[in-house]
């Protein structure tokens, strides 16, 4: 009886610890954006929204805000689509060397993103490209795609080979299998992919740092918020991306998995 | 729509295994055929080859009459019911079986209104807004059928299609199949290794081993009149006896066993003449064995034999007999019902002359 006691005792603190330390840094930081004061460190000396007000007032955090929405959007569509058709034609397909253009395919997820960076800095100067968001989403596509295709080319079983072989039979073409057929069955994992790499589009910093030049995305806008000292706007930015996200995600939880947690 | 099928020496090789070895078969427009062996023996190879998602490595297939060994599935006329059901997860059941519709160009209302019509010939009009995985296994069976047949094939290949299901549900949608065949006309060839399933639906079986049709026939005739061992074995359960032919005349055959010799029509011998000195096999099915002296002219004693065990199996007795003669053998017999029967007594085994099969026996290197 004791023993039961002080197991259920010990795995409620265990649970305690492990989501404090993981959402302690957002409480807190969520908390100070609500700080009267100047300074988002304790203590915390009143409620007020002004922080808020003054980051929709902030037109340079707003640009970066929808310049962050569009990298994101684009580059993880282009990931996932470059990723499904990799998957595809290696899962399906016999090609030369796969086993060696799958590992080619995954390799940038072991390198650092610096060296990404850099690497994609001296090739768009050698060819002359100017740097602009254009070129963030370039680098993102490069980080995301092997993630895109490890998901996707993931969830491709050979349960659904016969499948495409029916609609094959049925009288469709290549590219009405894929369409109407390969995507749709893959769909809960295509937009794992997608989120994820909107999500890890959205956060980065290093690339978006070095391959921006005028329109930055908003980590680079935080990062020169925060050169000039704490500023209690950068939490309020920080929470209002924190509950877009969480938004999203209740959302997609609702909607989307929902349903295909049955199947 | 249906179609004759022809397969003239079709060869199938996978590096050094060959999975089907100099095939031909002809196969009438409106038949109900069944590939039946056991697993490798080439049945699916074979089926693949007829879809058009293989093709053979020499031979030549034709659907109709006209030429289609190299022609893409979507360009035959020719569908394929797949073992795993293989229907589109997202999709309606109206939307899966107007598939091929679509893809020929249908409009909308017209290949919705001719899926419903196939939804309800297997009796799922009503579920036509659900999803495959709402469905039953049975049911997803059936809806493969509905979208198969709804393109109007010539030729409609089923791959092992009642392999999942279980006995029951089995039996029952085999009678579904055959009677479904029967309304559209369509030619059906279907794949599986059960030969119950075979004989309960087909027109004609295919018996197939190691790459090569063994037997082609009718059920009853596949099954009563073997025209290989293998055929013999694989339709049920059977005793071969050896022996050897002693004589042979232009009616009959005189053969010697263990069992005795005996005197046999040339009826008999269902895979060629007999030839005096020859190596047979004597093919008798259990349930052909007979009560010696109930004064029936034709039957043949096989002489005496001890009674070694039995089961009750319901319709039969299933007994096994070490006959005297030949103690190393042990046959195998299904005695009626009101048949008295213990263990240790000796009955004489007798059966009619017509029930017996012989074959040549199998060289060493076949």
């Amino acid at each position: 009886m004791l023993r039961n006691v002080l197991i259920s005792t010990a795995s409620w603190v265990y649970a305690t610890l492990i989501f404090g330390f993981i959402f302690l840094p957002v409480a807190v930081l969520v908390l100070f954006s609500f700080q009267d004061g100047r300074l988002p460190v304790p203590p915390f000396n009143g409620f007020s929204t002004q922080w808020y007000t003054a980051v929709f007032a902030d037109r340079k955090l707003m640009a970066a805000l929808l310049n962050s929405f569009v990298v994101a959007l684009f580059s993880s569509l282009i990931a996932c689509l470059l990723g499904f058709l990799a998957a595809y034609a290696l899962a399906r397909h016999k090609l030369p060397g796969s086993a060696l253009q799958r590992g080619l395919l995954i390799a940038p997820m072991t390198v650092s993103y610096l060296i990404i960076a850099l690497g994609l800095l001296t090739v768009l100067n050698a060819f002359g490209i100017p740097l602009s968001l254009s070129t963030v989403g370039i680098g993102h596509v490069v980080i995301n795609l092997p993630l895109c295709f490890a998901i996707i080319y993931s969830s491709m079983g050979d349960h659904h080979v016969n499948i495409e072989r029916a609609a094959r039979d049925l009288g469709a073409s290549d590219i009405k299998v894929m369409v109407l057929v390969t995507a749709p069955m893959l769909m809960p994992s295509i937009l794992a992919a997608f989120f994820l790499s909107v999500t890890f589009s959205w956060d980065e910093f290093i690339i978006a740092f070095l391959l921006s030049r005028f329109d930055v995305t908003l980590p680079v806008e935080i990062w020169s918020l925060l050169r000039s000292g704490l500023n209690p706007k950068t939490n309020a930015i920080g929470s209002l991306v924190f509950q877009v996200s969480v938004a999203v995600l209740m959302l997609l939880e609702f909607t989307l998995f929902r349903k295909t947690g049955k199947s | 729509m249906t179609a004759a099928v022809s397969v003239q020496n079709a060869t199938k090789t996978f590096g050094m295994f060959t999975a089907l070895n100099d095939v031909s078969l002809d196969i009438e427009a409106g038949e109900f055929i069944v590939l039946l062996g056991p697993s490798g023996c080439g049945k699916t190879t074979l089926l693949s080859i007829l879809g058009g998602f293989l093709s053979p490595t020499n031979g030549r297939i034709s659907i109709g009459g006209r030429e289609m060994t190299h022609v893409q599935p979507a360009n035959r006329p020719t569908t394929t019911m797949f073992q795993d059901y293989a229907l589109f997860p997202h999709m309606k059941l109206r939307d899966n079986v107007g598939f091929g519709l679509r893809m020929r160009g249908m409009a909308k209302a017209a290949r919705d209104e001719k899926a419903l019509g196939f939804l309800d010939l297997v009796g799922l009009r009503a579920a036509a807004e659900k999803k495959p995985h709402e469905l039953s296994g049975g049911q997803r069976q059936r809806v493969a059928l509905a979208r198969a047949l709804a393109v109007d094939p010539d030729v409609l290949l089923l791959d092992e299609p009642l392999g999942a299901l279980d006995l029951k549900l089995r039996r029952q949608m085999q009678d579904e199949l055959k009677a479904i065949q029967k309304r559209v006309g369509t030619t059906f060839v279907h794949v599986t290794h059960d030969q119950e399933e075979a004989m309960a639906i087909a027109d004609r079986i295919v018996v197939m081993n190691q790459g090569r049709i063994e037997d082609i026939g009718a059920p009853a005739d596949i099954y009563m009149r073997p025209r290989s061992l293998f055929s013999a074995g694989f339709m049920g359960e059977v005793n071969f006896i050896p022996g050897r032919v002693a004589d042979v005349d232009p009616v009959s055959a005189q053969i010697e066993t263990a069992l005795g010799t005996m005197t046999l029509a040339r009826s008999a011998f269902t895979a060629g003449a007999p030839f005096a000195g020859q190596a047979v096999t004597l093919c008798i099915r259990p349930e052909h064995f007979r009560r010696a002296g109930n004064g029936t002219a034709e039957l043949v004693t096989l002489g005496s034999a001890q009674m070694t065990g039995q089961a009750f199996f319901g319709t039969h007795y299933r007994c096994h007999l070490r006959p005297q003669g030949a103690p190393d053998l042990s046959i195998i017999a299904h005695m009626p019902q009101s048949a008295h029967v213990s263990e240790g007594e000796a009955v004489t085994l007798a059966v009619h002359a017509g029930d017996v099969v012989v074959l040549p026996s199998a060289t060493k290197d076949a």
